[in-house]
């Protein structure tokens, strides 16, 4: 390991003046993510490296992954792919990462960086993987015209959203904006579930797998109060994809979404703006909380020297504080160092920002098991399927599915 | 006489080995990359995924043993039993009314009508969609607010409900009405086929014999389609397990995983949840499950065949 830290920390003295290419694979190929990933490559090619894209779009990265893990089994890994949250740990353990203590030392990551989002960017205690920016994922989305037009008021608590999804639906708006597929579910689910067990037991259970937290009362009532909450969507929502149920709020057909920041894209997108033609407010219940969704570069172990290089310029340079506003402006989320000047941000990325660092130190600041954030695929993969299940069935009990709930995690362990 | 017997067995001598030789061999060269391509590529890799099904393999193959462990998870698994169940509904469903709807409009189309090539094409059509195009479609069609129900609504009728494609009890059942709707007119095909190829002669004679035409259909016409329908059977079997396209397009499984098929488990376990052991115990199963029906049917049809 010494050797290997040594032999690392020379190839970085070497610095840049050693050029190389860097391969990315991303499956940011739509609109504002695909200029992000732009403005990389420019700031990759001015330090001297070249940049080699390799973009495969589709299906959140299913397809991606499948290259990926073909590429890397036959011995040819890129430079640096876009994995996230528990797969990193996994590819770790495979041994296929490279390490990157000395460019973090170098750059300070420790300091800029909250330990939480660092913690998943290490892998037995050394840094393997770059984070590129924060995702809230509890926010509620509104759109104020419909509540207008309905009389209500945009709810901060689990009471007043019902309240005011009743009246929305009395006034002939679907109350909540909702796609039918089980990773959307879960994002509704993970909203009701922070609030209602707090941050300390959603840890508990979706964290460390507490069987006792996962089958218990607290759990029981927030699958309860997720079913209520499908009576406040339209039927026509199976198999909607996310940026259709936005557009929906978008529109004022819908009143309101429970979606992570990057829906704001899309309002954006639409010509919309923050806190006039749409409202960002935490999801009900949950001020003070964040449940975050950190996209992350991983980097592979390269041979070539040059590339190794060009490799710890990439990681440099992704969280640098200029690549961070201009990535992070057009992704909608918050850049993932806390020291930066936010002057060119909107209102909900300030909000965000200030949830982001008070959590940090009020252990407020929770992983997204919906997103892949707080533990592996498998157990994740087994929760969806309970939740799907339990949401769009009628022939099974909340106290039924909560006891599942542990059993498919304790399987999937 | 020395001089025809140096003369005329010379060139056969010369010619003849070589000829055999290439006759016996030329067609096992030309046969042998196909051979080996399958042999490696249909046999090796069904091995490999056996072997894989009983190790804890993960994200990517390794090779700790586990024994049954794999088995044993998936058996133990909800959303693995629905797939299965609902794969005995989809097939036996989706084979039964292709069948009947077939035969009926083969025989129909047997009638000598007029415009018969026009109206077979009509009915062949939906088999040159993919079933990705026929799943989309149908999801738009029985999607409840913008297909059918919403069109009836606008009619006037509010009443009308028809909700199966949300509805986690029924979503299945939409996965039949359009494998139907795709395959009915090929399985039509099919029989046409059959009926042209039945010696008139026979026909002719049971009507002298007296013999109603239903009665002749059910007795004499349809016992002669018999290897008609063994190849249909087949066709339509091996569409049906293999159906992955249709399920990911019309309802990806959902609502919930109530109309989720054993290929699409195996697909999303082995490569985006990164259980792939569990995926090969899962892919393992389902060959089991072909071979158990299949090879029975297999065998007594192509036995009876030898027999007759």
């Amino acid at each position: 390991m010494k050797l290997k830290t040594l032999f690392l920390a020379m190839t970085f003295a070497a610095g840049s003046a050693t050029a190389g290419e860097v391969e990315v694979l991303h499956w940011w190929t739509s609109g504002g993510e695909a200029k992000s990933v732009a403005v990389l490559k420019q700031m990759m090619e001015q330090q001297g490296h070249s940049w080699k894209d390799f973009a495969v779009a589709g299906g959140g990265g299913e397809s991606a992954m499948t290259v990926l893990k073909t590429r890397v089994v036959s011995g040819n890994a890129p430079t640096a792919a876009q994995i996230k949250g528990h797969d990193i740990q996994e590819w770790a353990e495979l041994d296929y990462l490279a390490n990157l203590d000395t460019v973090a030392k170098k750059e300070g990551w420790e300091q800029s960086v909250p330990s939480v989002v660092t913690d998943i960017m290490k892998y037995d205690s050394h840094y393997v993987a770059v984070p590129v920016n924060v995702h809230r994922v509890n926010w509620l989305w509104a759109n104020p015209a419909a509540f207008k037009k309905a009389g209500a008021t945009i709810p901060t608590n689990l009471d007043e959203f019902f309240v005011a999804a009743d009246k929305l639906k009395a006034a002939g708006i679907i109350p909540l904006a909702q796609g039918g597929q089980p990773w959307q579910e879960a994002t509704l689910f993970e909203a009701v579930a922070l609030e209602i067990l707090g941050s300390a037991d959603y840890r508990k259970a979706f964290v460390d797998h507490d069987m006792a937290v996962l089958k218990g009362k607290k759990m029981v009532e927030a699958l309860t109060i997720f079913k209520k909450m499908k009576g406040y969507t339209d039927q026509a929502a199976s198999g909607r994809d996310w940026n259709i149920a936005t557009n929906m709020v978008i529109t004022g057909q819908a009143g309101m979404q429970i979606m992570g920041d990057w829906a704001k894209g899309e309002f954006i997108a639409a010509g919309k703006k923050p806190g006039v033609d749409f409202v960002c407010v935490p999801a009900p219940g949950t001020q003070g909380q964040f449940t975050f969704n950190v996209d992350s570069f991983a980097m592979f172990k390269q041979k070539d020297k040059g590339a190794m290089a060009a490799q710890n310029d990439l990681a440099k340079t992704i969280l640098t504080p200029e690549f961070q506003e201009v990535f992070n402006l057009n992704k909608g989320s918050i850049p993932v160092r806390t020291d930066m000047d936010l002057s060119k941000f909107d209102q909900c990325a300030l909000d965000s920002m200030d949830t982001f660092k008070a959590s940090a130190t009020s252990g407020d600041l929770v992983p997204s098991f919906a997103h892949g954030m707080a533990t592996t695929s498998a157990i994740q993969g087994a929760m969806y399927d309970v939740l799907t299940n339990y949401y769009n069935s009628d022939n099974i009990s909340a106290q039924d599915t909560a006891n599942l709930l542990a059993d498919v995690v304790e399987d999937a362990m | 006489m020395p001089v025809t017997h140096t003369n005329t067995p010379a060139p056969l001598a010369s010619t003849t080995p070589w000829q055999d030789k290439m006759q016996v061999w030329l067609p096992k060269l030309i046969l042998s990359p196909t051979i080996v391509v399958t042999l490696i590529c249909v046999y090796g890799f069904v091995i490999w995924t056996g072997l894989l099904s009983f190790t804890k393999s993960r994200f990517l193959p390794q090779f700790d043993f586990v024994g049954w462990r794999q088995y044993e998870r998936l058996l133990n698994n909800d959303r693995w039993i629905t797939a299965c169940e609902n794969l005995l509904i989809f097939g036996g469903l989706f084979i039964a009314i292709c069948l009947l709807i077939g035969v009926l409009l083969a025989i129909f189309l047997d009638q000598k009508i007029q415009q018969e090539g026009m109206i077979r094409t009509i009915y062949l059509y939906p088999m040159a969609l993919s079933f990705i195009v026929t799943g989309t479609a149908w999801k738009w069609i029985l999607n409840p607010g913008l297909g059918l129900e919403n069109l009836v609504h606008q009619m006037g009728f509010t009443d009308f409900k028809f909700d199966w494609l949300v509805n986690s009890d029924m979503a299945v059942y939409t996965l039949v009405i359009a494998a139907v709707w795709q395959s009915s007119g090929f399985v039509m095909a099919l029989f046409l086929a059959g009926l042209r190829g039945i010696d008139s002669s026979i026909i002719n004679a049971a009507q002298i014999d007296g013999a109603s035409k239903p009665r002749i259909y059910w007795s004499i016409i349809l016992p002669c389609l018999r290897p008609v329908f063994f190849s249909a059977i087949i066709i339509l079997s091996h569409l049906a397990i293999k159906s992955f396209d249709l399920v990911t397009a019309l309802t990806s499984g959902g609502p919930g995983y109530s109309s989720d098929l054993p290929a699409l488990f195996m697909y999303s376990h082995s490569f985006t949840r990164g259980q792939m052991g569990l995926g090969a115990a899962s892919a393992i199963m389902m060959l089991a499950g072909i071979l158990a029906i299949l090879v029975p049917y297999l065998y007594s049809e192509l036995r009876g065949k030898r027999n007759a």
